[in-house]
């Protein structure tokens, strides 16, 4: 074929040209022709995700600074998931509420493109370029609603506070550069781990900032603030892919920098995460609790499991990370499939995002409020979904580490959460809507194909984890 | 001595400049400040041996990126800031961007202060990485920039290209209007 030095960046290559094409195609577009855009993506996505089975156990570097191993190669899987359920939910929302598609499926590639990127960069100048090229798709995604006020209000918060969060995530990278001399993170590791720097404070300080820069992408507390506005403003199917690729990306590249080239600094760093963690599951659930808008709720609950990832991150043995990837993949598919009713359950003037917009829905809906009901038990980790089973190997993995602090935490703060998940299910089944029903727009037929197969995913990964299990426990081999 | 002097000028003259941008009600005033916010890096830069960079910075950010800026002020034609209007949509006066903004920067200030004071040795920590004027270079940036940080490069095309369709999206007139 071609030379071989450009194996590990062809998936985030076949998801660029795929964008490419969708800006072409919205371009050559004539005026009122009904075009199928957001095929050429999923091509693009099929394409990406079948090389990646290609590389896998190859692993594989590029330039340097993007290598294909099996840890890159999970989450850019996972992140091809979320891009292709994505596209699918959206073909309805582009309908209902008249969104330019070419530039849609151009930013949401190539906001993939940059999460792929992330998740396999090996050098922080390229995980700050991948991190601005998917939050600058993110921010215009959040604010592609121009006229709706709470849409660009979103935007602009986000935008405002992402760019203050990325200063200090640069900074971070300046201080590590001037202290070893390299932006690689393989240099960057074999640097500390030579030298003992334990005693010098500026290297604390670029990794307080690095922190600080993760933690705003993952929406740890006290990072968060941007979060439920955020989430709440975007249109409900940009609010499921930004929920779920930037975390899964931003994680990816969070537990790579600090558990390769930061490693011999876990002294320092466990502790700070633990409380981050701690904060974040904690946050996250109460005041999930206290939302009437199920949007809000799930910006809230999506916080939580942010501090389950980092409960994972803390425990960082070799199920800790494994569970790390194995529950971003289960929440990737869950959350999503959760956000993808909401939005198809929103008509143009009415989002119906309301609790009390869905009481009464398994009369009007019966499909959509039970696929609704096994996201939301998934997400509030009951079995024989797979919300459980990754909760499960976080936690144990926890416990092996000796952190029982967390584990006790993280199991009492799911069992808050099951509160406010099953409080949508009762109001589906249960309640009697008052007044009027909502006006809802028909549901298009690629939206429940989609809603089926994640649905058919929980379950397959909820009762038969182990094959994927494997995989994961394979990814982090490599690295680590 | 007179580098350190004019070290501690230059940075004054920076970090004061900077931080009346944003007390300014008149955006030209902010413009005018900003660039010499950029004028006083970019002697900081001739400062650490980088006269390269220190050019660019004021061709490409005091210059071109500067005039895109007054052009912007001048076509929304608004000199003044409304003083009520000012103090409603401040970004430092909205609660919780405020809020958050105002501690990450004292947390930064905190942080950068607590390890300044104490690495007393920074210059031992900063160990010489080859001579400052060959890193410095044009030849050296441009090999770096087509060697170790190629695909760096390569992507911040992808990246403009990204910024450019969203700017696009945000901002063009809807058909029909």
């Amino acid at each position: 074929m071609f030379n071989s030095s450009f194996d590990a960046v062809v998936p985030m290559l076949c998801v660029t040209l795929a964008a490419l094409a969708a800006m072409g195609a919205e371009a050559f577009r004539a005026r009122d022709e009904k075009m199928p855009i957001g095929g050429l993506g999923i091509i693009g996505l099929v394409g990406a995700g079948v090389a990646c089975a290609l590389l896998w156990n190859r692993n594989t570097s590029s330039f340097g600074v993007i290598v294909a191993d099996n840890f890159g190669l999970f989450v850019t899987m996972v992140l091809v998931i979320v891009g292709i359920l994505t596209i699918m939910f959206s073909s309805q929302v582009l309908e209902v509420d008249n969104l330019p598609r070419g530039e849609y499926y151009a930013l949401l590639l190539f906001g993939i493109a940059g999460m792929m990127m992330m998740a396999t960069a090996n050098d922080l100048l390229v995980v700050f370029i991948s991190l601005e090229i998917l939050s600058l798709a993110v921010y215009v995604l959040t604010g592609i609603r121009r006229d709706d006020p709470r849409s660009t209000e979103a935007a602009f918060k986000y935008f405002l506070l992402g760019a203050f969060s990325s200063a200090f995530f640069l900074y971070g990278i300046a201080f590590t550069y001037g202290l070893t001399g390299s932006t690689r993170l393989d240099r960057i590791g074999a640097f500390l781990a030579a030298q003992s720097m334990s005693d010098n404070p500026l290297i604390l300080v670029a990794l307080g900032l690095l922190l600080v820069g993760f933690a705003f992408k993952i929406s740890a507390v006290p990072f968060h603030m941007w979060t439920p506005d955020a989430y709440e403003g975007a249109p409900a199917i940009v609010t499921g892919f930004m929920s779920t690729g930037v975390k899964a990306a931003a994680f990816a590249a969070f537990a790579r920098v600090f558990l390769s080239a930061f490693e011999p600094f876990s002294q320092q760093w466990v502790p700070v995460i633990w409380v981050l963690a701690a904060a974040t599951m904690i946050l996250g659930t109460v005041v999930g609790v206290a939302q009437s808008n199920l949007k809000r709720m799930l910006a809230y609950s999506s916080i939580a499991h942010g501090g389950y990832l980092l409960v994972g991150l803390v425990a960082a043995n070799q199920i800790g990370k494994a569970a790390i990837l194995f529950y971003l993949l289960a929440y990737a598919i869950t959350n999503l499939a959760a956000f993808g009713v909401i939005a198809m359950l929103a008509s143009s003037n009415d989002e119906n995002e309301e609790l009390r917009d869905y009481k009464g829905l398994w009369h009007t809906h019966p499909a959509l409020a039970a696929m609704m009901t096994v996201c939301l038990l998934s997400l509030g980790g009951l079995p024989p979904t797979v919300g459980f089973v990754g909760k499960w190997y976080i936690f144990s993995a926890a416990v092996s580490s000796g952190y029982y602090g967390l584990a006790v935490i993280g199991m009492l703060t799911s069992v808050v959460s099951v509160f406010f998940y099953l409080r949508v299910v009762v109001m589906m089944y249960m309640s009697e809507r008052e007044g009027p029903e909502p006006v809802r727009p028909r549901i298009a037929r690629m939206g429940m194909v989609a809603l089926t197969l994640s649905v058919i995913l929980i379950f397959y990964l909820g009762i038969l984890p182990t094959r994927v299990l494997d995989y994961a426990a394979e990814s982090i081999a490599t690295i680590f | 001595m007179p580098d350190t002097l004019i070290f501690y000028a230059l940075s004054g003259l920076a970090i004061l400049a900077s931080a009346l941008v944003i007390g300014q009600r008149n955006p030209m005033y902010s413009v005018m400040l900003l660039i010499a916010s950029f004028g006083a890096l970019a002697g900081l830069y001739i400062q650490l041996d980088a006269p390269f960079v220190a050019v660019a910075q004021i061709v490409i950010y005091a210059g071109a990126i500067m005039v895109l800026f007054l052009f912007v002020v001048m076509l929304l034609n608004a000199p003044q800031e409304d003083a009520a209007e000012w103090d409603r949509t401040h970004p430092l006066r909205q609660g919780g961007v405020g809020r958050f903004g105002a501690m990450l920067a004292l947390l930064l200030v905190v942080q950068l202060a607590w390890a300044l004071m104490r690495a007393n040795d920074v210059s031992d920590a900063v160990s010489s990485r080859g001579d400052v004027a060959t890193v410095s270079s044009v030849r050296e940036v441009g090999r770096g920039l087509f060697t170790d940080y190629m695909f760096a490069f390569e992507a911040t095309s992808i990246l403009i290209l990204v910024a450019m369709v969203g700017a696009v999206v945000l901002a063009r007139q809807e058909r029909g209007q």
